[in-house]
């Protein structure tokens, strides 16, 4: 039901954006953003574990943005790997490995697996079959994670993850500050690595498939194999920030899986700014942040003023924060930061 | 166990009517303006209320608050249209998919803040209650009832849409929106009315639904996948295919929820996934 180059005819002003090849080079805005979150470690000591949350929510978000932004696959289900691999470190702490780096790779393995064998379930279809395959592998996850308690812990959760030192010396505890050095290095590592995909050859055949997937063939691109790969890669790295929440916080809950999870994951990305990396943590930040101080108030509010917030970036702010503040940059005379 | 069988069926054709009746709004806008529509559910939840509130606060037969409901919820689907939804045909999914689950949020909060998060409850007439023989088989009364209302409103909607010229230019208009305007079709009137009907159908269907699918302010999240699969299974556009996946969907659940009740809606989501690999375009749908 949907004409593939329909989202290129949608988008026209993209291309003249970005006439250019991608640069690897680090700007001085960047170095300037990634300085924010050791600043916060320093200023706000009391918020550590919500810090921690949100890096890691963040690093979920830029793995949305991988396939969304980049490749223009729409899922509702992303949390399938998110949830994979919490359970995958949760289970493998509970059963006495507690090495926290180890754990992570086996939760982005996990991840992987999951993320590979039903890309080729996704990759195929129109936007509406994919958003219905992905929401649905996501339900079937959720579904068979509830029905076997004596592994997952059931609805009750997986409780009982006892984690070993992070490199040996830095133990969990309370106020979060290894949660949060811990969290804020596995993000920047694996952040480097997104941003030197997304801005490789092969992040920008991704790019074409998502202005044009009828064209990409013509030039020689393997369209199917390409979504495959960036679809397991985001799937890995979905995995290892699930694996950093159950590491973390010492608990797998049932709801790692759940549908609220996906959306409210692609509404942060939406909110700040698809197809830029930096658009997922800005806005896991401002998502996070402003649910935690509004739920408190009134849950009720805060869900109708997400919902308004959503329809009025739709209809007037298209490209979320980082797309305003770069309208408003050009408007400025300066260049894209 | 052949009873039991018969039985399910029968209660499993007469949820999948209910899922046709307002799921089929939704696939014919669907098919018509290719916009991905999550807040579908909210306009059978807004008919669902006023069905509620008419008969609670003034006292009207249920009967004679289905119409309205209809009405209030095509009110509110046009003047949603217009206003909003119109502006959105040309935008990517990504954007109708982000809009439609904010409209969503807005309806499920604004309808606790007015109404409470409960249940609300149904008096249905005394006829409609119990069991009937049919057949040699006992059915619910009211079930019966449901699926005499959607064999009639199918039939009304498919004469509709082949015997009268507004039909005509509905089929037009789906068929290819841009040459039907330069036949003088007013795509963008014909783009309303199909909205508002879309949308009146799903608030009578919210109605009728409230025995059997409940109704809170949750409605529409708990459902929505439901109404999505009718349209992603059957294929956006076609009334044939929505009524052969609603059936589909209705059987299976019931079946499912029946005899394996253990595994839960993993059935539905696994059917979902396989019919959707399947049948990437629907079982009736074209090919773009």
């Amino acid at each position: 039901m949907t004409e593939p180059g329909g989202a290129s005819a949608a988008m026209p002003t993209r291309t003249s954006i970005e006439p250019q090849l991608p640069t690897d080079r680090w700007r001085a805005i960047e170095f300037a953003f990634w300085l924010v979150p050791v600043a916060v470690f320093f200023l706000f000591p009391n918020h550590r574990v919500l810090g921690s949350q949100v890096l890691i929510t963040g690093l979920f978000a830029v793995t949305l943005d991988l396939i969304l932004g980049y490749a223009g696959i729409v899922s509702l289900g992303h949390a399938a790997f998110f949830g994979v691999g919490a359970y995958a470190a949760g289970l493998l702490a509970v059963h006495g490995w507690g090495e926290p780096l180890s754990g992570l790779a086996v939760a982005g393995a996990a991840g992987a697996l999951v993320g590979f064998v039903t890309s080729f379930l996704v990759v195929r279809g129109s936007d509406l079959a994919r958003l219905m395959v992905t929401m649905g592998i996501g339900l079937m996850l959720f579904e068979a994670a509830n029905q076997v308690p004596s592994i997952t812990g059931g609805a009750d959760g997986l409780s009982g993850v006892t984690m070993g030192k992070v490199l040996g010396r830095f133990a969990f505890d309370l106020t979060g500050t290894t949660a949060y050095v811990y969290s804020l290095g596995v993000l920047f590592v694996l952040f480097v690595v997104a941003r030197r995909i997304v801005s490789s050859p092969f992040g920008l055949s991704l790019r074409g498939v998502r202005e044009n997937v009828r064209r990409m063939p013509a030039i020689g691109a393997p369209v199917t194999r390409r979504l495959i790969a960036i679809y397991t890669v985001s799937a890995a790295m979905a995995g290892v920030a699930g694996g950093l929440l159950a590491q973390t916080t010492q608990f797998v809950g049932l709801d790692v899986f759940g549908f609220p999870r996906s959306a409210d994951l692609m509404i942060m990305l939406v909110l700040g700014g698809t197809g830029r990396l930096y658009g997922g943590l800005v806005g896991a930040t401002v998502f996070m942040v402003a649910h935690h101080y509004l739920s408190d108030v009134n849950p009720l509010y805060w869900q109708f003023w997400l919902g308004l917030l959503l329809v009025v970036v739709v209809m007037f702010a298209r490209g979320g924060i980082l797309g305003a503040l770069d309208g408003f940059a050009k408007r400025f005379g300066r260049t894209r930061p | 166990m052949i009873g039991n069988l018969a039985g399910v069926l029968f209660d499993g054709i007469a949820y999948g009517s209910l899922l046709f009746i307002i799921s089929i709004g939704l696939s014919v806008t669907m098919g018509l303006m290719n916009f991905v529509n999550l807040a579908h559910g909210a306009f059978a939840m807004v008919g669902g209320y006023a069905c509620v509130l008419l008969m609670t606060r003034a006292g009207l037969p249920f009967l004679a608050t289905l119409p309205v409901a209809f009405l209030v919820a095509a009110a509110a689907g046009i003047v949603l249209e217009r206003t909003l939804y119109q502006r959105l045909y040309k935008a990517t999914h990504l954007d109708q998919v982000m809009f439609s689950i904010g409209l969503v949020f807005m309806a499920v909060a604004a309808t606790t803040f007015f109404f409470g998060p409960s249940q609300q409850p149904v008096r249905l007439p005394d006829f409609l209650r119990g069991q009937v023989r049919v057949l040699g088989l006992d059915v619910g009364a009211y079930r019966l009832f449901l699926i005499g209302t959607v064999i009639v409103a199918t039939i009304a909607l498919h004469m509709m849409l082949v015997r009268t010229r507004f039909g005509a230019q509905v089929r037009a208009s789906v068929d290819n929106a841009v040459a039907s305007a330069g036949l003088g079709i007013n795509v963008n009137r014909v783009f309303g009315v199909t909205f508002a009907l879309g949308s009146g159908l799903a608030g009578l269907g919210g109605g009728l639904g409230i025995d059997v699918l409940g109704l809170d302010p949750t409605f529409p999240l708990k459902y929505m996948v439901y109404f999505l699969l009718v349209v992603a299974i059957g294929g956006a556009g076609t009334i044939k295919g929505g009524l052969l996946a609603a059936m589909i969907l209705g059987i299976c659940d019931v079946a499912g929820k029946y005899y394996v009740p253990q595994i839960g809606s993993f059935i539905i989501y696994f059917l979902m996934v396989v019919l959707m690999i399947a049948f990437p375009a629907g079982l009736y749908g074209r090919r773009v």
